[in-house]
C-alpha cells in the first residue's frame, strides 16, 4: 500500500499488494474515523463509491465521511418519478445526466459548486441531526455571524428562509449512511429551469415528491466561502464533533482493483431500467392539439413500461383502426421518447396509408413524445 | 399454521408496548404455549407432536412471521415502497425483501431466512407499523433457532460481519445452493473471491472459477505421454523387446473428471429497437429483392475530399465521403426517378416520390436506426455534411424524433465503416431500393496507360424491387453514381 502524503491529502493506491481492497487497507489503518474525498466528479463513480462502502466496508466500529462533488446532473430520490420532478427534455438538450440514488428524500441539482457529503456508520450510531451539527458548526467556524440552521425536517436553512442544503439516508442491514448537499456556488438559473417539470399536471402518480424551497447559495452572503474551505472546515469539524483525528484521504473510485465489483455497481446505475425504469407505477392523461384537432391521450406506466395506451382522436380526423394500431404499437414499448419514435417509424413504414395520413400520424406522434 | 396465528392473537396489543429483547423472551413463550393453550388443535395434530415446531398438520415446515424491524431514531411507522419478492418465491438468508421509506431514508429489509414467501402483509404505498409482520416465510427444518425478528445488532453478529470480510478466512458466506454446487464440482469456497454483498459467495463466481477451470484441462494424449515407462523394463535396450513392450497397453487410460457446463439457455422477450427491426425486415420480405454489385475508384474522390476537409473544419463540420455518395445518389436518381418510388399495397400504382429523402443506416448501441435527410436534391455537399453531423449527434445521444426517422424514398448503408466488402442489404419498405458500401481498400489497378496505379477502390451492393425495377435500370442508375463519384468534377456541372 503506498501512501503518498502531500499537505493535509494522502492518496491510497493498492496496486503494491495483491488482494488489498479499500476494505483491508482501513482495517489496517485502524481509525476509529476516516475522512475520504473521491477524486471523480462523475455521479455514477461517485454514487457507486457510497454503495461500496455501504456494502463492503466494516462500519459496526469504524465511521466514514466521504466529500464529493459533480459536474452537472439532476439526482432524483429513490422512490420519484423523473418526469414529475425535472424538465426531461430541457436535460437531453442541455446534455445534463439524469441519476437514481439509492436513499430517499427529493430531487437535487448538483453542479462544482455543490458539495456532497456522505456520513457513513452503524446502524446503532446513525444520527442525522448530529452529522447536520458537523456542518453548521464548521459554517459557523468560517464565518461567525452566519444564520445556518437545521430543521426537524433535515434541511439546512440560511437566515431562517433559503434552504443550502437537502438530506436523504439509506439503511441497510447493519449499517447506514446519511447525505447532504450544500449550495456553495451553484448555478441557481440552471437549477430553477431543470427543477421544473414540464408535465407535471398530466401525471398521476405516488411517488415521493420534491417539496420546493426558495435556495441561495452561501457565495451570495459571503464570496469567500468557497467549496475548497468549506470542505477544509466540514472535514476539520468532524474530527472535533466526533474525536477522530483523520487527514482528508484522496479515493479514486474508478480503481476496480481497490475495490473489487465497483466498476459494475456504476455499470448498473446507469441503467435504463434502474434510471426509469424504477418509477413507482403512475399514469398519464393529457389534452393534446395536434392539427387543431383534441386528442386525449391515456397511459398507464409500470417500471417505466407502457402498460396501457388509449387514444380519443374525434373519427374523422383518423379511421379508429389506424388509431388502435397505433396505440398497440406503443403498448409494452419503455416510455422513452428514442424508443417510441423508432417503433412508431416502424409503424409508419409497415402501413400502407395514404400520403395525408402518414402526415397526420407523424404529428401525433410528435404530440405524443412531448409529454415523454 | 392455523395454530400459530390464533396462539399470537392474543398478544398483538402486547407486542407494540413491550421493547426489543423483552418480546424475544415473550414470543418464546408463546412457541412453548402452543403445545398447551389450545387443546383442540392440539388434538388434531395429536400423532405429529415429534418436532417442536410443527403445528400446522397441511405443511410440514414452519412459516415464520418476519416482523419489521427497529430503523431508529424513534420511527414507529414507514410505507413500503417496491417488493422484492412475491408470494411463493423462494429467499435466502440476507437477500433483499422490500424496500420502505420514512422521513427521506430509504431503508432495504433483507431476509433472516432461508425459505419461500408465503405472504406478503402489505401492498405497496400502504404503511407498516415497526415490529408488525411484513411477511411469512415458510423456512427449512433446523433453521428456527434464535429470536424471530430480524435483530438489529448483537456481538455476534458484528463478529460474523468481520470475519465474512476475509476472503481466505475462517468463515466464507455462501447460501446453501451455492455450497452444494461448490461441493459438487470439488470447490472449496476459500479458493473463490465472492462478489456479493459483504464479499458473499454467489452462483456466478462459482461458475466464474470453473470456466477458468475448464480452460486449464488439457486432452487426452499429453496425459499418456507423461505416464511412466511400463516396470517390467529390466533390460530396455534390447530392441526386439521394445517394440513388443510398446504395443502391449500395459498404461492404463487416464480418468479425467468431465467439465460440469452449468450454462443455461435465456429466453428474453424481443422489445424496443428489436421488435421495430423485426416489424420493419418482416414486411421486407415481401419484396421480391435482386442485387447489382459494382466496384468504384475513389482515387480523385479521395483527393477532393482530402483539400476540402480543412476547409469544412474551419466551419466546424466534420466531412466525411458520406455527402459526396449522397449527393451523388440524389443527382443519378433525378435520371432514374423510379428508384425514388413507392409501391401501394395491391401493386397497382406507382407513386414517384418528388423529394429526395435519403436515409442513412445508424448503427448505435441500441441497435439500427435509419434516419433521413430531407430534401438532399436541394442541398449542397457542405449543408448535406452539416445535417448528418446534426443526426449523428441526435442518434448517439438517443434524440431522434420522428420527423427524422420517417419519410425516407432511398437508403444508403455504410457498413464499410465498420468493415466488409459485399453486402446484400434488405429494401425498407415503403422504398425500392437500397446501397450498401463496403470499405475503402487501396489496391492495385491498371491504369489507361496499362501500367499498374495504386487506387482507392469501395465496392457497392444495391439491391432492388424486382417488382417495378429491372436490372438495366439498376445497372445504368449505378454506373451514372459512379462516375459522378470517379470524376468528381462532373459533379460541378449538374449540381443545382
Amino acid at each position: 500500500m503506498i501512501l503518498r502524503l502531500s499537505n493535509r491529502a494522502c492518496v491510497l493506491s493498492g496496486s503494491a499488494r495483491l488482494k488489498s481492497t479499500l476494505s483491508t487497507c482501513f482495517d489496517e489503518m485502524g481509525k476509529a474515523g476516516i475522512i475520504l474525498k473521491s477524486a471523480s466528479t462523475g455521479i455514477f463513480e461517485n454514487l457507486a463509491l457510497e454503495d461500496w462502502i455501504h456494502d463492503h466496508v466494516d462500519l459496526q466500529n469504524r465511521s466514514i465521511l466521504l466529500l464529493w462533488r459533480n459536474s452537472p446532473v439532476v439526482v432524483i430520490g429513490r422512490h420519484q418519478n423523473p418526469w414529475q420532478e425535472c424538465n426531461l427534455p430541457m436535460l437531453r438538450r442541455l446534455g445534463i445526466p439524469l441519476a437514481r440514488r439509492r436513499s430517499g428524500g427529493g430531487t437535487v441539482f448538483h453542479d462544482f459548486g455543490n458539495i456532497n457529503m456522505t456520513f457513513f456508520t452503524s446502524k446503532k450510531k446513525y444520527d442525522r441531526h448530529r452529522n447536520l451539527k458537523v456542518v453548521t458548526s464548521a459554517l459557523k467556524a468560517l464565518k461567525p455571524d452566519l444564520d445556518v440552521t437545521a430543521t426537524d425536517r433535515f434541511d439546512i436553512l440560511l437566515n431562517g428562509h433559503y434552504k443550502i442544503s437537502g438530506t436523504a439516508a439509506k439503511l441497510g442491514r447493519t449499517s447506514a449512511y446519511h447525505h447532504c448537499t450544500l449550495l456553495c456556488s451553484v448555478d441557481r438559473s440552471v437549477l430553477s429551469s431543470v427543477l421544473k417539470s414540464n408535465t407535471s399536471e398530466v401525471i398521476r402518480s405516488n411517488a415521493t415528491p420534491s417539496v420546493p424551497s426558495p435556495v441561495k447559495n452561501l457565495s451570495d452572503v459571503d464570496p469567500t466561502l468557497d467549496s475548497d474551505t468549506i470542505m477544509e472546515a466540514i472535514a476539520s469539524q468532524y474530527n472535533n464533533e466526533f474525536g477522530f483525528d483523520s487527514q482528508v484521504i484522496t479515493v479514486d473510485p474508478a480503481h476496480e482493483a481497490l475495490m473489487p465489483g465497483i466498476h459494475k455497481m456504476s455499470k448498473d446505475i446507469q441503467m435504463w431500467e434502474w434510471i426509469y425504469g424504477k418509477t413507482p407505477k403512475f399514469s398519464v392523461c393529457a389534452s393534446l392539439v395536434v392539427d387543431d384537432v383534441n386528442v386525449k391521450l391515456d397511459m398507464d406506466i409500470k417500471s417505466g413500461i407502457v402498460e396501457q395506451c388509449a387514444v380519443e382522436i374525434p373519427e374523422d380526423w383518423l379511421p379508429p383502426e389506424t388509431v388502435n394500431e397505433f396505440t398497440s404499437t406503443l403498448n409494452g414499448s419503455k416510455y422513452c421518447p428514442n424508443e417510441a419514435a423508432v417503433l412508431l417509424a416502424a409503424f409508419v413504414r409497415t402501413r400502407s396509408m395514404s400520403a395525408g395520413v402518414a402526415g397526420k400520424i407523424q404529428r401525433l406522434c410528435e404530440g405524443v413524445l412531448s409529454v415523454m | 399454521m392455523a395454530a400459530v396465528i390464533t396462539v399470537r392473537a392474543p398478544f398483538a396489543l402486547m407486542r407494540r408496548l413491550v421493547s426489543l429483547r423483552l418480546h424475544k423472551r415473550c414470543c418464546s413463550k408463546v412457541q412453548s404455549a402452543c403445545l398447551v393453550y389450545h387443546p383442540h388443535s392440539y388434538s388434531l395434530i395429536a400423532g405429529q407432536q415429534q418436532r417442536f415446531f410443527r403445528t400446522s398438520y397441511v405443511a410440514a415446515r414452519p412459516v415464520m412471521p418476519f416482523k419489521l424491524s427497529d430503523i431508529g431514531e424513534g420511527i414507529m411507522e414507514v410505507t413500503v415502497k417496491e417488493w422484492y419478492v412475491k408470494e411463493g418465491d423462494k429467499v435466502s438468508q440476507f437477500d433483499s425483501i422490500c424496500e420502505v421509506q420514512s422521513d427521506k431514508a430509504s431503508v432495504t429489509i433483507t431476509s433472516r431466512y432461508d425459505g419461500i414467501i408465503r405472504k406478503l402483509y402489505y401492498d405497496v404505498d400502504s404503511i407498516a407499523l415497526v415490529g408488525t409482520p411484513l411477511v411469512d416465510i415458510e423456512t427449512d427444518d433446523g433453521q428456527v433457532e434464535g429470536p424471530q425478528e430480524d435483530v438489529v445488532e448483537t456481538p455476534a453478529m458484528s463478529h460474523e460481519e468481520h470475519t465474512h470480510q476475509e476472503i481466505k478466512g475462517l468463515k466464507t458466506q455462501a447460501t446453501p445452493a451455492v455450497r452444494r454446487l461448490a461441493m459438487e464440482n470439488t470447490i472449496k469456497l476459500s479458493e473463490i473471491v465472492g462478489t456479493g454483498k459483504d464479499g458473499r459467495i454467489l452462483k456466478e463466481d462459482i461458475l466464474n472459477f470453473i470456466a477458468k477451470q475448464t480452460g486449464a484441462i488439457l486432452p487426452p494424449s499429453p496425459f499418456q505421454e507423461i505416464c511412466p515407462p511400463p516396470p517390467a523394463s529390466v533390460a530396455p535396450s534390447t530392441p526386439a523387446a521394445k517394440p513388443r513392450e510398446k504395443t502391449t497397453p500395459s498404461v492404463p487410460t487416464p480418468v479425467i473428471p468431465k467439465p460440469v457446463f452449468t450454462g443455461k439457455d435465456r429466453t428474453e422477450p424481443i422489445k424496443g429497437f428489436q421488435k421495430a427491426m423485426v416489424r420493419i425486415m418482416s414486411a421486407a420480405l415481401k419484396i421480391p429483392h435482386f442485387g447489382y454489385k459494382d466496384e468504384v475508384d475513389l482515387s480523385q474522390l479521395v483527393r477532393l475530399r482530402s483539400e476540402l476537409k480543412g476547409l469544412a473544419e474551419s466551419r466546424g463540420v466534420k466531412l466525411s465521403y458520406m455527402p459526396f455518395f449522397i449527393k451523388a445518389a440524389s443527382l443519378s436518381l433525378l435520371h432514374f426517378p423510379i428508384l425514388n418510388s413507392s409501391l401501394d399495397e395491391n401493386c397497382t400504382n406507382i407513386t414517384y416520390k418528388a423529394a429526395h429523402n435519403i436515409g442513412l443506416a445508424m448503427d448505435t448501441n441500441q441497435g439500427l436506426l435509419v434516419p433521413n435527410v430531407k430534401n438532399v436534391q436541394m442541398l449542397s455537399v457542405f449543408e448535406l455534411a452539416v445535417e448528418l453531423n446534426r443526426l449523428q449527434t441526435l442518434g448517439t445521444s438517443g434524440q431522434l424524433g420522428t420527423v427524422d426517422l420517417t419519410g425516407g424514398t432511398f437508403t444508403l448503408s455504410n457498413i464499410g465503416s465498420i468493415g466488409g466488402t459485399y453486402a446484400k442489404p434488405v429494401i425498407l419498405p415503403p422504398e425500392v431500393a437500397i446501397g450498401a458500401l463496403g470499405k475503402i481498400q487501396v489496391l492495385p489497378r491498371f491504369n489507361h496507360k496499362d501500367e499498374v496505379v495504386k487506387a482507392h477502390i469501395m465496392n457497392v451492393s444495391w439491391s432492388a424491387d424486382h417488382r417495378i425495377i429491372d436490372g438495366a435500370t439498376m445497372c445504368r442508375f449505378s454506373n451514372m453514381w459512379r462516375s459522378y463519384l470517379e470524376n468528381p468534377a462532373t459533379m460541378v456541372l449538374d449540381l443545382k
